[in-house]
């Protein structure tokens, strides 16, 4: 995991310098990104992505910090989600997405030649929007990843730490055969995390896990967010600011206005990005001229 | 508000005017779709009490387990009845797997071009080629056998189990890939992203969430399939299948002869108990299919899920 180091410092600071001066349309204002400190678990670096034609994301150079929770927030269409994407390789699925600049996972570049996007998202696992478990028992949902990885030790105990973990376990324990289907929504969503953590990874992705839950259940996947956060890196894609404020500690407001799609335009800790925004657009859409 | 509380309410709840209109084109189709569906339950019922009455005096286990003969009430089932159960035992093994195997690959694993969608077309077309083709492409390239400048692509298999087989096997083909791709493409992307977002491979993902979503679906293209080479007579009868068959099938690659073609034989002969033999048929054909398809149903109804 870690035949890291080398090449990152340099040529992220390099690249970064060279977009201001060839396409200042697609960058920040100067100071808008504040690169966290301490382990960095992702690099981004001048990443664009389109959809066939269209262009989907330009440009976007962050670090993402190990062990925090980072929000990416930002209007509809904005490019947040297809940026969370990338980084367990989830649109290589669609066929017309082509990629340019690079992405590292702890120095590794996710988009290198030798790498098996099988491998990435057994490491970057994933949490959907719309809960989507699948419809076997509550157990096979949870032991589904291990499963297909080869998991060797004892499914059973896994399955309880994962549920457990994932603030499932007392409302399950006694009917693990039931279906996956029959859970509420919110109980749907925490199934998914469990799923996602039974996998042992390193980064969850979560995008958008809250929206199509009550109010309660949010705060429960909010709680749960803060707890995972002790051994996980985090990284959630939410249209709700709020919620972005409540459990981010980084936050990247990202934007696609009439020159460039899909841009970052301000980036730092969720303290500092919410109370005394930098760039113009972030303070215009935080406090909710627009979006 | 007030108003309410007084004589009269200032509107209505009845129908009146355009919504009454469009209840009254709703309460029309009603009746129309349900004429429809009586037609054709009536035209079914009409022929089936038409064959039993016909027909059941001759059911018995010798009218099954006879050898067909001259003499109308010594003739029997046996050979097309045995010829049937292989043939169409054959046709479900190599049809079912082929076909849910070809859609898995177009629909999960092909990329998707032009070329992809050439073969689909032409698969959907294939799947209203008449029957009679595809006894002739049997007869010329699995019973004769099939050279190609002194090669031999295919061996003749003559007249058999196995050449019959083959011949049905092509001809549903297209249909049950059809029916198995629009199963496939019924699972909803959610499932496929969550079992690759777990670090599942591509066949992982087919095995454990795909097929089993699609199953139901699957199955009722694959009743429909058997249904059609259940009685499928004109394609057999190409490949030589009429024939008077007087032993037991034991093995793919005897001659044989099946229930409809024998039906066929006896509604082609003059006596009036070879037509008291034909409406027997049916019925016993009628038993057999609903039967085949019973199992598919069991299975469709073992892997129904909502989503």
């Amino acid at each position: 995991m870690s035949n890291s180091v080398d090449l990152r410092p340099a040529s992220t600071g390099q690249r970064a310098a060279e977009g201001t001066l060839e396409r200042p349309m697609a960058q920040a204002q100067p100071g808008a990104i504040v690169e966290p400190e301490g382990e960095i678990a992702i690099t981004i670096e001048n990443l664009s992505l389109w959809y066939g034609p269209k262009q989907a994301l330009t440009n976007v150079s962050m670090k993402i910090p190990a062990r925090k929770v980072t929000a990416l927030i930002g209007p509809s269409g904005c490019g947040k989600s297809t940026l969370l994407r990338c980084i367990n390789r989830m649109n290589d699925l669609i066929p017309t997405v082509r990629i340019q600049g690079s992405l590292y996972y702890h120095g590794v570049n996710l988009y290198g030649p030798d790498i098996d996007p099988v491998e990435v998202r057994r490491r970057i696992g994933m949490v959907f929007q719309k809960p989507n478990p699948f419809p076997k028992s509550i157990y096979d949902n949870v032991a589904f990843g291990a499963r297909v990885n080869g998991f060797k030790g004892n499914l059973d105990q896994l399955v309880e730490q994962s549920l457990r973990r994932a603030a499932l376990w007392e409302e399950v324990k006694d009917n693990l055969k039931k279906s996956g289907l029959a859970l509420s929504g919110g109980q749907q969503q925490r199934l998914c995390i469990a799923r996602a953590i039974a996998n042992q990874p390193d980064v969850i992705l979560m995008d958008e896990p809250c929206s199509a839950l009550d109010p309660i259940a949010t705060l429960k996947i909010e709680d749960l967010m803060r707890e995972l956060v002790k051994d996980y890196t985090i990284i959630i894609v939410t249209h709700n600011m709020q919620q972005a404020a409540r459990v981010s500690d980084y936050t990247a407001f990202m934007l696609t206005d009439e020159q460039v799609t899909g841009q970052l335009v301000e980036y730092g800790p969720t303290e500092e990005l919410f109370t005394t925004p930098k760039d113009r657009r972030t303070e215009d859409y935080i406090s909710g001229r627009f979006g | 508000m007030s108003a309410a509380s007084e004589t009269g309410t200032p509107f209505t709840l009845k129908a009146t005017g355009h919504v009454a209109r469009r209840q009254r084109l709703s309460r029309m189709s009603r009746w129309v779709l349900f004429s429809a569906t009586m037609l054709a339950v009536f035209v079914l019922v009409y022929l089936m009490q038409d064959v039993v009455r016909l027909g059941w005096e001759r059911l018995s286990w010798d009218f099954l387990t006879s050898y067909p003969s001259r003499r109308p009430l010594d003739a029997g089932l046996r050979s097309s009845l045995l010829g049937w159960l292989w043939l169409m035992g054959a046709v479900i093994v190599m049809a079912v797997p082929l076909a849910i195997g070809s859609a898995l690959f177009i629909e999960e694993f092909a990329p998707r071009n032009w070329f992809t969608e050439l073969v689909r077309l032409n698969i959907s077309n294939l799947a209203g080629v008449p029957s009679i083709i595809y006894g002739i492409l049997g007869l010329a390239v699995f019973v004769r056998g099939f050279d190609l400048w002194g090669i031999t692509l295919f061996p003749s298999l003559g007249p058999t189990i196995l050449a019959g087989a083959l011949t049905l096997t092509l001809m549903i083909l297209p249909m049950t890939i059809i029916a198995s791709v629009e199963a496939i493409r019924q699972v909803p992307p959610s499932i496929r992203d969550g079992s690759l977002a777990l670090g599942a491979t591509q066949w992982q993902t087919v095995w454990h969430h795909i097929l089993p979503g699609a199953i139901p679906g699957i199955m009722t293209g694959v009743i429909l399939a058997i249904a059609r080479a259940a009685g499928e007579t004109a394609a057999l009868i190409m490949i030589g299948a009429f024939a008077f068959i007087a032993f037991d099938n034991t093995s793919l690659m005897q001659s044989f002869t099946t229930v409809p073609i024998q039906i066929y034989n006896w509604t082609t002969l003059p006596q009036e108990g070879f037509r008291v033999n034909a409406a027997a048929g049916i019925i016993v054909l009628m038993t057999l299919v609903v039967g085949l398809n019973l199992i598919a149903v069991v299975i469709r109804e073992k892997f129904r899920r909502s989503w």
